[in-house]
């Protein structure tokens, strides 16, 4: 599984002061950490506090840059926001994201053509999160359909099934996993699958054992992403375990270790 | 009609090897012998690479071999008591890209040869011949562990390939490795993932990845070959898709199992004339191992050498 290590996100308190005082250790130091826990891809996000995000943005992607060259995640819904973010992004970026709503699509998809770059398409419409897995294969079609449009290779979009918290809807988590399943068939080849995971627990009390639950859950299904805290060791053993169980890595008695190292 | 080749595309890569340092990397080696480095399964040149082709090495024992069938021994006419000799020997004729010294004389249930002893049997080897060597141990764990020190100690900045370290034991001999320059074989008794424990376990010594080879116990054909086979498959495939742990090249040691089998030796009219057999069951376990992934391997007979030889090239275009 690809893990997008989530905590550069200016909604954490110490990553949006780190921001706002242009503090580049925090953030490199955030990076390195997360790196080191078993992240592939880095998500970045200003936050809902920053001035101004267009430089915010580009500010940590190059403070990043500067400790690593591992993919970013570049998690912005406005456009001007994602591009600057790609002006500044060196090396491999993927932008998160977009949703199925027309004129978002055709905000997001051409910069996804432009810079040659997968993307992250939101199952998510005008009229809002679908109720099930149907709904969001609907959605996902579209998604698809405006890929090929724009010259975007199928493989590029990831499809985020929109996990919502089990405690407001809990309908909602078989729903997903049916659709992450799903989603292989809509195209040759075939669009991957990312989830937000933390989502799935928003509110609980319980918040760790919900997602790494459901996360091998949907790695069942297929999921090829998630966006996660790689600093949570258990969920990360969880994955690997998952990883192992279904014979995507080959076993050996130090196997947690062994995912760890081989993806250096 | 004209057939389009399906191509897969491999997200990664095998790891590349380098064997023997020259007077530049401060040894004494007159070549080196790099291992690795392809881009997909063996040989399939219209979908990747094999940048280095695979490696011969010969093998020559610390003691007098006793009991071996004449087509063997034949060749080596009177070389066979003197290791030095013998080496120079599969070096200056037989066409031997490196030397793996055997110190079967080691063993304590034999000669028991001493750290010292053996030690200067490797001193002796390297003088008498430029290509790289691997120095393999007799396989008795605590002896290995007084042994392999010493002789590495000897051959230090030679770049040398040292064997083996398994699960239950490879702390000393990845200590030496790191201690003296050398490179480390991780054997696995035909279990992809014991293979892979004991990779975790050099790398955990600090053995970097690119100073491992790997070594699965087979046997040759007519002996389980094709799970051998698989085996060796299966951990190529794992390497090309992203399995560091799996990523490095393979060693194969086909003389002394082709020669053990009761095929290689025995008078049996109806198996075809003895003179030939023992040579071509090595020469047939050998282009086995070469269809699967393996990246050297150990010879007995110059002419099992020369006919892989042949095959490789064949199959290598350059």
């Amino acid at each position: 599984m690809l893990a997008i290590g989530e905590r550069i996100n200016g909604m954490f308190k110490e990553i949006g002061r780190a921001i706002g005082e242009q503090n580049k250790q925090v953030i490199q130091d955030c990076a390195r950490n997360q790196l080191a826990a078993g992240a592939d891809i880095l998500d970045v996000n200003v936050g809902p506090a920053a001035a101004d995000e267009q430089a915010a943005i580009a500010w940590l992607v190059e403070t990043i840059r500067e400790v690593t060259d591992a993919p970013l995640s570049l998690d912005s819904t406005k456009p001007a926001v994602i591009r600057a973010a790609l002006e500044a992004c060196t090396g491999d970026k993927i932008i998160n994201s977009t949703t199925g709503v027309p004129e978002k699509m055709a905000e997001m998809l051409p910069l996804a053509a432009e810079y040659n770059c997968p993307i992250v398409g939101l199952c998510i419409d005008a009229e809002g999160v679908p109720r099930d897995a149907e709904g969001r294969m609907e959605i996902a079609l579209n998604l698809v359909a405006g890929c090929m449009e724009h010259g975007i290779p199928t493989d590029h979009l990831y499809i985020d099934a929109v996990i919502l918290p089990v405690n407001a809807l809990q309908h909602v988590p078989i729903q997903v996993c049916r659709a992450i399943g799903m989603v292989p068939a809509l195209a040759d080849p075939p669009p991957k699958t990312v989830l937000g995971l933390s989502n799935v627990s928003q509110g609980t009390p319980k918040r760790k054992l919900l997602n790494r639950t459901f996360l091998v859950m949907a790695l069942a299904h297929g999921l090829d992403a998630a966006i996660v805290d790689v600093t949570d060791r258990e969920l990360m053993e969880a994955m690997i375990a998952a990883e192992v169980l279904m014979n995507r890595a080959v076993y050996c008695d130090d196997f947690v270790s062994a995912y760890l190292a081989s993806r250096r | 009609m004209a057939i389009e080749m399906p191509i897969e595309s491999w997200s990664a890569s095998v790891s590349t090897v380098v064997l023997g340092a020259t007077a530049d990397d401060g040894g004494t080696r007159t070549s080196t012998v790099t291992l690795g480095g392809e881009t997909t399964l063996p040989f399939l040149d219209f979908e990747g690479e094999t940048p280095h082709p695979p490696a011969l090495a010969m093998e020559v024992l610390d003691t007098e071999p006793r009991g071996w069938p004449e087509p063997l021994a034949a060749p080596f006419g009177d070389v066979l008591g003197d290791p030095a000799a013998w080496a120079a020997k599969c070096v200056e004729e037989f066409d031997a890209d490196l030397i793996c010294l055997k110190l079967v004389g080691a063993d304590p249930l034999g000669r028991d040869a001493s750290p010292d002893e053996c030690a200067e049997t490797v001193r002796k080897v390297l003088e008498a011949v430029g290509v790289p060597l691997i120095i393999w141990g007799c396989g008795d764990y605590d002896k290995d562990n007084e042994v392999i020190p010493v002789c590495s100690q000897a051959a230090a900045g030679e770049r040398c390939l040292l064997g083996t370290a398994v699960e239950d034991n490879y702390r000393t001999i990845a200590a030496s490795a790191l201690a003296d320059g050398h490179l480390v074989i991780g054997e696995s008794p035909l279990d992809i993932s014991i293979q892979k424990q004991v990779n975790i376990l050099l790398t955990e010594q600090r053995v970097p990845e690119d100073r491992i080879v790997m070594y699965q116990v087979t046997g040759a054909v007519g002996y389980g070959v094709e799970y051998a086979y698989s085996i060796l498959e299966r951990t190529r495939l794992a390497a090309l898709s992203g399995d560091k742990m799996l990523g490095m090249p393979m060693v194969s040691i086909v003389g002394s199992e082709a020669w053990k089998t009761k095929e290689a030796w025995m008078e049996e009219p109806a198996w075809g004339p003895l003179e030939r057999r023992g040579i071509l069951w090595e020469a047939a376990t050998a282009e086995m191992f070469l269809l699967s992934g393996t990246d050297m391997l150990i010879f007995w007979h110059p002419e099992a050498l020369k006919y892989t030889r042949r095959l490789v090239e064949d199959l290598v275009k350059s």
